[in-house]
């Protein structure tokens, strides 16, 4: 049978205010060529100039793929002609890289995977183009967006692999606040790399390139449909020929693009109007300190230090705010566990229901914490507190005054309800003998008019087992 | 005094609306003969600057970006091009109070130094019509030679201020690489090109160069300003400055029987001794011969290099002039088809030759390697030495009829050494130093980077000794 070899080539648009070389807004914006500068239409006369932030937050990316920070960086031209790429160039970076040789952990079926990196790097995006009958438009708000393109090593076997390193890719984008990695805005965008090889064999076999797949789905697709393409090339005894692939996403197929002899060279050489630039160490310290604890290692703690199972941990860390939400629970006070299962089953389900964020939720860290304390304590039922929890996002409450106002707390004070069950025995004479006479359900309506004067709140356990006590006393 | 014969110094205080009168008279006057303008400015434009350019008229290379002013480079595929945007060197002018009186001609895209294949015609040597005045910046020399401004700003990416100067008998100062931004300077060879001005003294290129230099955040290669006054440093004492000459270029015995070069030479030498004379040590030095041969084709290959990529630019699709086809491809081939003149699109073919992956390690990066050897061992005699002197040029300004492609030993070595300033970055100036057959000799001076008051000051006492300062074509002072 033939082994698969993926490699995968991510692009993804930086956050950032402004574009990567010029003082264009970066941000999206549904009017076409409105975020511009004279550098992005490439006027003649133009220089780059190239952005902190986006060096800042690719040096970041690169730091937590563990990557190698050259000491100098440099940038280099990638020519070629389309209408889309105003100067006629891309500038990129071949020579020394944000990073390189680094490596993204990954849990593919419960099972740990390192992912290999061999470069990220810090380039710009081009324009975007409109095709219609007989013309195109040229829309320049994106070009000169900053890009980081990250290239894994071909070390991936299957579609699943790819598409669950992409979303811990993604992830880390948004875990750090350096990209929204938003495919359906093009601001995450891939290049696969397929080849089959024998089971037992060294050498890779040829490969073949899809470009510019914007979906993890479609990434799934075309790589399940190239594998299938080429295993049955080579079961026929036939050759596979270098070549890069369309994917097309409607009929689910790839479709012959260019032949490796057609392939561009791009004549790469450095940019000189961008000298070599120095990378301070303590700047570089700086923004490695400023790297959250990112989801593989944060889902490792929470089994490891919780007992968390792997499920709700993936859960917890999808999101960096849901993870630090669970944090700050804990923090508060709130048992890991049972943070744990009130966040995943009901406040999970709330935010999806409302397609709201956990940023957006009324209910804070301190109030879940008080309302677990309640249910813990036993001051209220478990099925009283997601009532509370409801009302209190509803009402926008604390779920303290809810419990309060609605008299809801419980009586779990012995005393209390020792008190109220002699009550109900004195206005009930002949219970006791009813019982005694073997009428046992006699406890129920007991229990029922404790209930009664304590609008529910008396906690039946302990209201039950002390009517049981009094009648065989 | 005469208008055309002023320098900057002698026009101040003077009224500038009478003086862009001047200005813009004569350029009309002298346009059809000569031919230094692309777009000559009939109204008078000046902002209240309180510096000495203030009222000054000047004219700028026509590959500077002037905001609503035409701007062709000299080129047709750029003939109705109007930029949207002021290079840094025009809004330092302007707001100096200096006032633009017109653009000038230039080599198509600065690539060129003959001043021949500008797409709106030749510009004629004004000393003799029947010679080129050189390239590439050639109008602005041309300019300031007739005496229409007393200065022009121009480019630089091989010696197309300091080789126009030099036949122009007029000063050119390239200064140090980034001392002046390039921000809104058409590109030519982005690592060697460089902007520098053209005056009728060295005092007054010291006065532009303080005006037009300085840190600018649009260009990232710009220097941190240095907080130097050149102008002001211009008459410190030179005494025991050491200066060297490269032997294998400025030997008489290479060039038995070629009257002209011999004439050029002697009048370099003695020239040296009246240097030495006030306080110069000047001495010979050797360089490796197979180096010198190189620095030209290592230009060219660079040059070509960068060229063909820095104008992908120019396809017709976000400004310029819109070819036609059936699709993308075609559009942009047909417009940069019609736009380039033949010359261009060879260097373009050249660029991208030597660019292919295939060629690179040969042709590219070898020419960056001799680059840096080069730079190397002129740094290293810069440790010793505070200048390097060389005459400009070896022969007289070709005549229009017998200008040729030809590669002779002393085409390669005395025409071309010029380039070493712009491969190192070095401050570089050619000052007018004598004439030959009616027609101006040049010296010129080449320091170390960052030392551009030095150089001023060193070829401020040179100037007075050559004593050509302020000369105007075709004026009493031709000897």
């Amino acid at each position: 049978m033939y082994k698969a070899v993926i490699g995968l080539e991510v692009h993804c648009e930086l956050k950032t205010q402004s574009k990567n070389f010029s003082s264009g807004e970066n941000s999206y914006s549904r009017y076409p060529n409105t975020n511009l500068s004279p550098v992005d239409l490439a006027f003649p006369g133009i220089l780059p100039v190239l952005n902190k932030e986006g060096v800042k937050k690719a040096l970041k990316m690169s730091l937590a793929f563990h990557c190698d920070v050259p000491d100098v960086l440099t940038f280099d031209r990638k020519n070629y002609f389309y209408p889309d790429l105003p100067k006629g160039y891309q500038i990129t970076q071949i020579r020394k890289p944000v990073g390189t040789n680094g490596y993204v952990m990954i849990h593919v079926d419960g099972e740990e995977k390192k992912i290999l990196i061999h470069d990220t790097h810090l380039e710009e995006d081009t324009a975007s183009l409109d095709h219609f009958g007989n013309y195109s438009l040229i829309d320049y708000n994106r070009c000169g967006v900053p890009l980081l393109e990250t290239v894994t090593e071909p070390c991936i076997h299957s579609s699943k692999e790819a598409v669950a390193f992409l979303e811990t890719l993604r992830n880390m984008f948004l875990y750090m606040d350096t990209s929204d990695a938003r495919g359906d805005m093009g601001q995450i965008r891939c290049d696969v790399n397929v080849s089959l090889m024998k089971e037992d064999d060294t050498e890779l076999g040829t490969r073949v390139e899809m470009k510019n797949i914007n979906s993890f789905n479609n990434v799934k697709a075309a790589i399940e449909c190239e594998i299938k393409r080429q295993t049955e090339i080579l079961k026929n005894g036939g050759t596979i020929v270098q070549e890069t692939r369309r994917f097309d996403d409607v009929d689910m197929c790839t479709y012959p693009m260019r032949k490796k002899e057609d392939a561009i060279d791009y004549k790469y050489f450095p940019e000189p109007n961008i000298p070599p630039i120095k990378i301070d160490k303590d700047w570089l310290a700086r923004i490695e300190e400023e790297i959250p604890v990112l989801p593989y290692e944060r889902c490792q703690n929470y089994m490891k230090e919780y007992g968390l199972s792997r499920y709700d941990a993936t859960n917890l860390v999808k999101e960096k705010e849901i993870a630090e939400y669970f944090e700050q629970t804990i923090k508060e006070g709130s048992d890991p566990k049972m943070a744990s299962n009130w966040i995943t089953s009901v406040i999970l389900g709330y935010l999806n229901k409302e397609e709201i964020s956990i940023r957006e939720l009324f209910l804070t860290p301190k109030m879940l914490t008080e309302l677990i304390s309640m249910v813990e304590k036993g001051s209220i039922s478990s099925k009283q507190g997601k009532e509370v929890l409801f009302k209190s996002l509803e009402q926008e409450k604390d779920p303290k005054s809810i419990v309060q106002e609605e008299g809801l707390s419980q009586i779990g004070n012995d005393e209390e309800i020792k008190a109220i069950v002699m009550e109900v025995f004195g206005e009930n004479p002949k219970a006791k003998e009813q019982y005694l006479a073997g009428r046992t359900n006699i406890v129920d309506f007991m229990v029922g008019q404790v209930m009664k004067k304590t609008r529910g709140r008396a906690n039946p356990s302990i209201t039950m087992k002390m009517i049981k006590e009094e009648m065989e006393r | 005094m005469n208008y055309q014969k002023m320098t900057i110094m002698d026009m101040s205080e003077k009224d500038p609306e009478k003086l862009f009168k001047e200005a813009n008279t004569l350029a009309h006057q002298y346009q059809e003969e000569y031919n230094s303008f692309v777009t000559i400015l009939d109204t008078f434009d000046m902002t209240d600057g309180k510096t000495k350019l203030r009222g000054i008229p000047y004219a700028l290379k026509d590959n500077i970006a002037t905001k609503g002013i035409l701007t062709t480079a000299s080129s047709n595929i750029l003939k109705d091009y109007v930029p949207v945007f002021d290079a840094t060197v025009y809004k330092k002018l302007k707001e100096s109070g200096a006032v633009l009186v017109g653009k000038t001609v230039l080599d198509e895209l600065a690539m060129g130094g003959t001043g021949t294949t500008g797409h709106t015609g030749i510009v004629k040597n004004p000393w003799d019509k029947t010679r080129q005045i050189g390239g590439s910046s050639a109008g602005s020399a041309a300019a300031v030679a007739l005496g229409i401004v007393p200065f022009s700003i121009g480019s630089d990416t091989g010696d197309s201020i300091r080789k126009p100067a030099a036949y122009g008998g007029i000063v050119g100062f390239k200064p140090t690489y980034g001392l002046v931004s390039r921000y809104g300077l058409f590109p030519f060879a982005s690592s060697l090109d460089h902007v520098g001005c053209f005056t009728r003294s060295v005092k007054d290129a010291a006065i532009v160069t303080d005006i037009i230099k300085g840190y600018d955040e649009n260009d990232m290669t710009s220097l941190k300003d240095d907080g130097k006054c050149y102008e002001s440093t211009i008459e410190q004492d030179i005494h025991g400055r050491k200066l060297f000459y490269i032997k294998e270029i400025c030997d008489k015995n290479l060039y038995q029987g070629k009257s002209e070069i011999l004439s050029v030479l002697d009048s370099f030498y003695d020239n040296l001794k009246k240097l030495e004379e006030i306080g110069f040590e000047i001495e010979p030095v050797s360089i490796d011969k197979d180096l010198l041969m190189a620095l030209y084709p290592t230009y060219m290959a660079i040059t070509c290099a960068e060229a063909t990529s820095n104008d992908s630019n120019l396809t017709g699709i976000s400004f310029g002039i819109r070819g036609e086809g059936k699709n993308i491809q075609e559009m942009i081939m047909d417009a940069r088809t019609k736009g380039f003149s033949e010359l261009i699109k060879r260097r373009f073919v050249l660029g991208s030759y030597i660019l292919q992956r295939e060629n690179q390690e040969k042709l590219f990066l070898n020419a960056q390697r001799i680059r840096h050897m080069i730079v190397d061992k002129i740094n290293t005699l810069f440790q010793e030495f505070d200048g390097m002197i060389m005459p400009s040029f070896g022969s007289l300004p070709p005549k229009f009829e017998d200008s040729s492609d030809r590669l002779s030993e002393e085409y390669l070595l005395l025409e071309n050494h010029l380039c070493i300033g712009n491969f190192g970055g070095f401050p570089s100036i050619s000052i007018p130093s004598g004439f030959l057959n009616n027609l101006p000799l040049s010296i010129n001076l080449t320091g170390r980077c960052k030392e551009d008051d030095l150089v001023l000051n060193m070829a401020y006492y040179m100037e007075k000794t050559f004593g050509y300062q302020g000369i105007v074509a075709g004026g009493e002072d031709h000897v």
